[in-house]
């Protein structure tokens, strides 16, 4: 895992320039940069602050708020179950205690080996073919408890 | 994808969508359309398309045969689907399989494949049309039903079905107040939840000073439940676009925003390939076809925020700020974005406006009842036989949505409650299944129209747990800038969790109101104003279940986990050990072909059995009863 990963702030930068220096596009700034390194690296938030003269605690602020962006950095793999209404009434809350049986991890959390993550998301806007699970971008539709241990094996090694 | 010139002129543009018209009558005999929208996709579509692509080939009618690929369809049960015109015969359920006798049987030799066709649960009988499926035939699809006849990443094959004739004539036969006259005369009210009339909305935007000025598409469709907005923008993001510009050209704005969900990839991307060509045309930009009109089109993603959704919270949001709604008034009409006015419409209204363009506003008028108009799309999901999305004239009925549309409750299940508007909205119970659905009624219910998520549940639906689950979402998506707010939702969710927990106490219902209306009364915003609603809808229908919960320890649903315990019915058990293999914590012992046993010291209630069983042999019960059972019978 590449926890102790050095950030390339080239990046960071080229990113910001795309957006013009342009503060407004905060938001969109961060969701660049954390499609780079699927998270928000603390060195890569100072840069923004640096760069765009805003607070870095602005910036920080932005990057709490929204359920999107995580701090941390995230696992290999992650799998994100699906937690909307229609989901829910179908059994949502036993599939992600599955995952997290399964994984040895919580709703949250990143295992220890950096190989998975396990996300909630309030809702994917898949409801007609749920419980929905994605994984690694892959939908995985009309999920069961039975299921899991099958979806997980696919991005095991 | 072809290349399109600049399009430089009115008539250029003219010419060109009569070409395309044309060329749409010129198509080859057969047109195969895949629905391949998210949920499509999830369902495996794309193999199926690059089956279809083979076979088409390895048959050698790639003249004769056209494919073309588009959004969802709606009938999401059903996927993934395809449609063969002209017959407009229609299969679904598709394995790449199934594509090879497709091609062979149906499109070479004309014969109809009878198990690919759609099978009535109830009568068992095929049905060869879409059309001939009770699903379609009480729906009315002046929004929806376009996504089966385009390509969305296609600009040529929106002209084809007429496209942005209807921002032609806006440019060119009406004046802005004709445009917002025609937009008031038809009644069309906000799609997006509160039903504020869109033509006032654009003449309040209009009139107030200044020059700059916004148009905003809100795509930030969080309600859990609903994905009409998803599929319209996935589908037939022309339309949208589309609606945006008449509605630019009759406020006077030059700038505009598309803000859609992040959890959306397809919704955005569809959207971005749509303005990138669009620009390239010429059709939005500077000096729009020679008539000196500018309008300037840009997306803005969300990044996982409910409270986004709300107006003010959303133009924060594009702002590059956290997303906190502020005080209104002012509306955004006077000042929106950067301090601008600005119209913000969600993406179903805007997709009306080049219909009511082209049709005039008695046409859209003569749909739906005397105060709501036109149709509305809901997202029928949960325990219900077909779900999908339905396109609905306003005035319907409940019933007529879940039993005819719907086809029902799934497994001979009981109906118990139809939940719409989302965490804003309500449960109705079945004696309220005959109310018309229109914005009034189902406000006077105690829901609200909302985007139009329309969750089915069934008897093994716990109230208290859907109460639960929503004050979780509302807790959690609170942005916590109101006091009665983020503190309301969270001590109803305790207090909730705690009636769920089997440590519910007399006096804590009537808390829950006072609480409920506190939050409701003290708030700013909308989440936080309708907050109550999920919890006092469900105490106004369902207050016994809430009773059973404190008073008998009892979960009549056999959903709340600490009032439940599993439990094996002998004489169902027929010992097939498919329990015994779920089981994650080898709770249940038995020997083959004997009736099993869960060990309860084991057991984790993690659902497993219930899901593995085929024979209904395992049943949640309440706790307490075996507890009794254990000491009647030593």
């Amino acid at each position: 895992m590449s926890v102790n990963q050095t950030v390339n702030l080239d990046k960071v930068q080229e990113i910001i320039e795309r957006h013009g220096g342009n503060k407004s596009k905060l938001i969109s700034i961060l969701q660049d940069i954390q499609a780079v390194y699927h998270y928000l690296p603390a060195e890569a938030l100072k840069t923004i602050s640096r760069l765009l003269k805003i607070p870095l605690i602005d910036i920080v602020s932005v990057a709490t708020f929204y359920r999107a962006f995580s701090l941390k950095p995230r696992g290999k793999h992650v799998a994100t179950v699906c937690m909307g209404t229609a989901c829910h009434v179908r059994g949502a809350p036993k599939i992600l205690e599955e995952f997290e049986r399964q994984l040895q991890i919580k709703k949250g959390e990143t295992s220890k080996d950096g190989e998975w993550s396990l996300e909630s998301v309030a809702c994917l806007g898949c409801c007609a073919i749920g419980p929905v699970v994605v994984v690694d971008g892959d939908y995985h539709a009309h999920t069961s408890i039975r299921k899991v241990p099958n979806i997980l094996k696919k991005y095991r090694k | 994808m072809k290349r399109i010139k600049k399009i430089k002129t009115i008539d250029e543009l003219k010419k060109l969508i009569e070409e395309q018209e044309l060329s749409r009558k010129q198509e080859p005999k057969k047109v195969i359309t895949v629905s391949s929208g998210t949920c499509g996709q999830a369902r495996g579509s794309l193999k199926v398309i690059e089956a279809l692509k083979k076979a088409i080939k390895a048959e050698g009618l790639e003249e004769k045969v056209k494919l073309r690929i588009t959004g969802c369809h709606g009938f999401c049960e059903a996927e993934p689907n395809i449609i063969i015109y002209p017959d407009g015969i229609f299969y679904q359920k598709l394995t790449p399989a199934d594509v090879r006798t497709i091609i062979k049987e149906t499109v070479a030799e004309g014969k109809i494949v009878e198990k690919l066709l759609y099978k009535d649960p109830q009568t068992g009988t095929r049905a060869v049309k879409e059309s001939d499926i009770p699903f379609y035939q009480k729906q009315k699809r002046i929004v929806l039903g376009d996504n089966v006849f385009v390509d969305p990443t296609s600009l040529l094959d929106y002209f084809s079905i007429g496209g942005f004739r209807s921002f032609l004539k806006a440019l060119t036969e009406l004046k802005p107040d004709d445009i917002i006259q025609t937009v008031k005369k038809s009644g069309l009210r906000g799609r997006g939840g509160a039903g504020f009339p869109t033509g006032v909305k654009w003449e309040a935007t209009r009139h107030s000073p200044g020059d700059i000025k916004y148009v905003i598409c809100n795509g930030d469709e969080g309600d859990p439940g609903a994905y009409m907005d998803r599929s319209v923008l996935e589908g037939n993001p022309y339309r949208v676009i589309e609606g945006m510009m008449i509605g630019a050209l009759a406020i006077g704005a030059k700038d505009g925003y598309i803000y859609v969900r992040d959890e959306y990839p397809l919704a955005v991307r569809h959207v971005t390939l749509a303005i990138d060509q669009l620009y390239k045309v010429g059709l939005l930009g500077k000096d729009i076809l020679g008539t000196g009109v500018t309008f300037d089109l840009h997306i803005a993603k969300g990044a996982g925020a409910f409270v986004c959704g709300e107006e003010t919270a959303l133009i924060a949001s594009i702002e590059g700020r956290v997303g906190e709604p502020r005080q209104r008034p002012p509306f955004p009409s006077v000042k929106g974005l950067w301090g601008k006015p600005t119209c913000i419409n969600n993406v179903e209204t805007w997709a009306n406006i080049p219909l009511i363009i082209k049709n005039g506003a008695d046409w859209f008028a003569s749909i739906g009842t005397d105060r709501s108009k036109g149709t509305k799309i809901f997202s029928l999901v949960g325990k219900i036989n077909n779900t999908g999305l339905v396109e609905v004239p306003m005035g319907i009925t409940l019933r007529e949505i879940i039993y005819d549309i719907g086809g029902g409750i799934p497994d001979g299940k009981a109906f118990k409650a139809v939940q719409t508007g989302g965490p804003s909205g309500g449960c109705l119970p079945a004696s309220l299944l005959d109310l018309p659905i229109d914005y009034e009624s189902l406000t006077g219910a105690g829901s609200i129209m909302g985007s139009g998520g329309m969750i089915v549940m069934d008897e093994k639906t716990c109230m208290v747990d859907v109460a639960m689950y929503f004050l979780n979402f509302l807790r959690d998506e609170s942005c916590g800038k109101c006091l009665s707010c983020r503190e309301g939702t969270q001590r109803m969710w305790e207090i909730v969790k705690d009636i769920s927990e089997g440590k519910g106490k007399p006096g804590d219902l009537e808390l829950l109101e006072e609480l409920a209306l506190a939050t409701k009364d003290a708030s700013m915003c909308g989440l936080g104003q309708t907050a109550a609603n999920p919890v006092l809808s469900a105490l106004r229908y369902f207050r016994d279940e809430f009773e059973a919960h404190i008073y008998e320890k009892r979960c009549p649903a056999g959903v709340c986990k600490s009032l439940i315990r599993y439990v094996v019915i002998p004489g169902k058990c027929t010992g097939c050990e498919a329990c015994k293999r779920a089981c994650p914590t080898q709770a249940i012992q038995g020997t083959r072909s004997q009736p099993h046993l869960i060990l309860y010291d084991k057991c984790i209630k993690c659902g497993a059995c219930l899901e593995a069983c085929h024979f209904e042999a395992i049943e949640a019960q309440r706790e307490e009863a075996i507890i009794i059972e254990k000491e009647v019978m030593p």
